[in-house]
C-alpha cells in the first residue's frame, strides 16, 4: 500500500559524490514508498544523479570542503527537490545543445538535457547554483 | 572468460572481443574509471578491434557513462576498429534516443545480432 502524507527533508551534506549519493538513495526509497511507478522512479533517479554530479563536480569544483544543500518534499502527487552548491553558478541556457551535430561526439554536457527530459519542472535560481526540479506523478501539475 | 576488476567480463568470440558489463548500476566516478581502465587496454592491445559491449546486466547509468562510451568509440575508430553496443534495456535506450547517441553508436538487440557481419 502506498504511503500517505508528506515527507520533508532538508539536509546539508559534505560535497563528496559519496555523501550526496547516500542521501539520493534514501530519497529514492521514500519515492518508492509513495507508489510512484517504475518509469517515474527511473527518471527521478537519473535527474537527481545528474544534478548532484553537476553540484559536486562543476558547482563546487570537486572541493569536498564545500557543501551541497538538498531540500526535498515528497507526497502522493509530486516529488519536489532543490539542490544547491556553493559555487558561483552557471547559466543553464548557455549550455550548448549536446544533440547538435558539432556537439554530438563530445564526452560531456548531457546532464541538464536529461534532467529536463525526465522531470516536469527544471528551473535555476538567478545565481545558477541551485536547481529546483519537480516530477508530477500524473505527468502534470495536479489541479488545486 | 577473464573477469576483470569486477566491472566487466571479457570473451573472445569469432573475430570479436565481447565485454559484458557486470554491474546493474553504473554511477560512481570510481566505477566509470574502473571501466575505462579495463576497456582501454583491450582496445590498445588489438589493432582493428571488433569490440562489442554487452549491456544486458545494466539497469541504470548516467550521462557520465555516455561520455565514457564516446571516449572508447574514438579510441576504437582511431585504430580502424568497430564498436557495437547490445543488450540495452529499454529505459536506457531512451537515454540514448534523448541525447541522439542512438545515431552515433551501432546498437544491436543482443550479442548474436552484434556479431553478424563483422570482418
Amino acid at each position: 500500500m502506498a504511503r500517505e502524507g508528506l515527507v520533508h527533508k532538508s539536509r546539508v551534506v559534505a560535497g563528496s559524490v559519496t555523501a550526496v549519493e547516500a542521501l539520493c538513495r534514501e530519497l529514492l526509497e521514500d519515492v518508492q514508498q509513495f507508489g510512484f511507478d517504475e518509469d517515474a522512479v527511473f527518471g527521478i533517479h537519473l535527474a537527481m544523479e545528474e544534478a548532484v554530479l553537476n553540484a559536486v563536480k562543476h558547482g563546487n569544483g570537486g572541493d569536498e570542503t564545500r557543501s551541497v544543500r538538498v531540500e526535498c518534499r515528497i507526497g502522493p502527487d509530486e516529488f519536489d527537490i532543490s539542490i544547491a552548491d556553493e559555487g558561483g553558478g552557471f547559466n543553464p541556457d548557455a549550455v550548448p545543445d549536446p544533440r547538435s551535430e558539432e556537439n554530438l561526439c563530445k564526452s560531456s554536457g548531457r546532464g541538464v538535457l536529461l534532467m529536463r527530459a525526465y522531470m516536469d519542472v527544471v528551473e535555476y535560481n538567478e545565481a545558477g547554483n541551485c536547481v529546483h526540479m519537480i516530477k508530477y506523478r500524473s505527468g502534470r501539475k495536479p489541479a488545486e | 572468460m577473464d573477469l576483470l576488476s569486477p566491472k566487466i567480463s571479457v570473451e573472445y568470440v569469432q573475430n570479436a572481443t565481447i565485454t559484458t558489463l557486470t554491474d546493474q548500476k553504473i554511477l560512481e566516478q570510481a566505477d566509470i574509471q574502473a571501466l575505462e581502465n579495463s576497456i582501454m587496454p583491450l582496445v590498445d592491445s588489438s589493432a582493428k578491434i571488433n569490440l562489442i559491449m554487452d549491456f544486458s546486466n545494466v539497469k541504470f547509468l548516467t550521462s557520465a557513462v555516455l561520455g565514457l562510451l564516446i571516449r572508447i568509440s574514438k579510441k576504437v575508430y582511431e585504430s580502424q576498429g568497430r564498436l557495437r553496443l547490445c543488450g540495452i534495456d529499454a529505459k536506457i535506450l531512451e537515454i540514448f534516443k534523448i541525447t541522439r547517441l542512438d545515431r552515433v553508436f551501432e546498437i544491436y538487440e543482443d550479442r548474436y545480432d552484434a556479431l553478424q557481419g563483422l570482418k
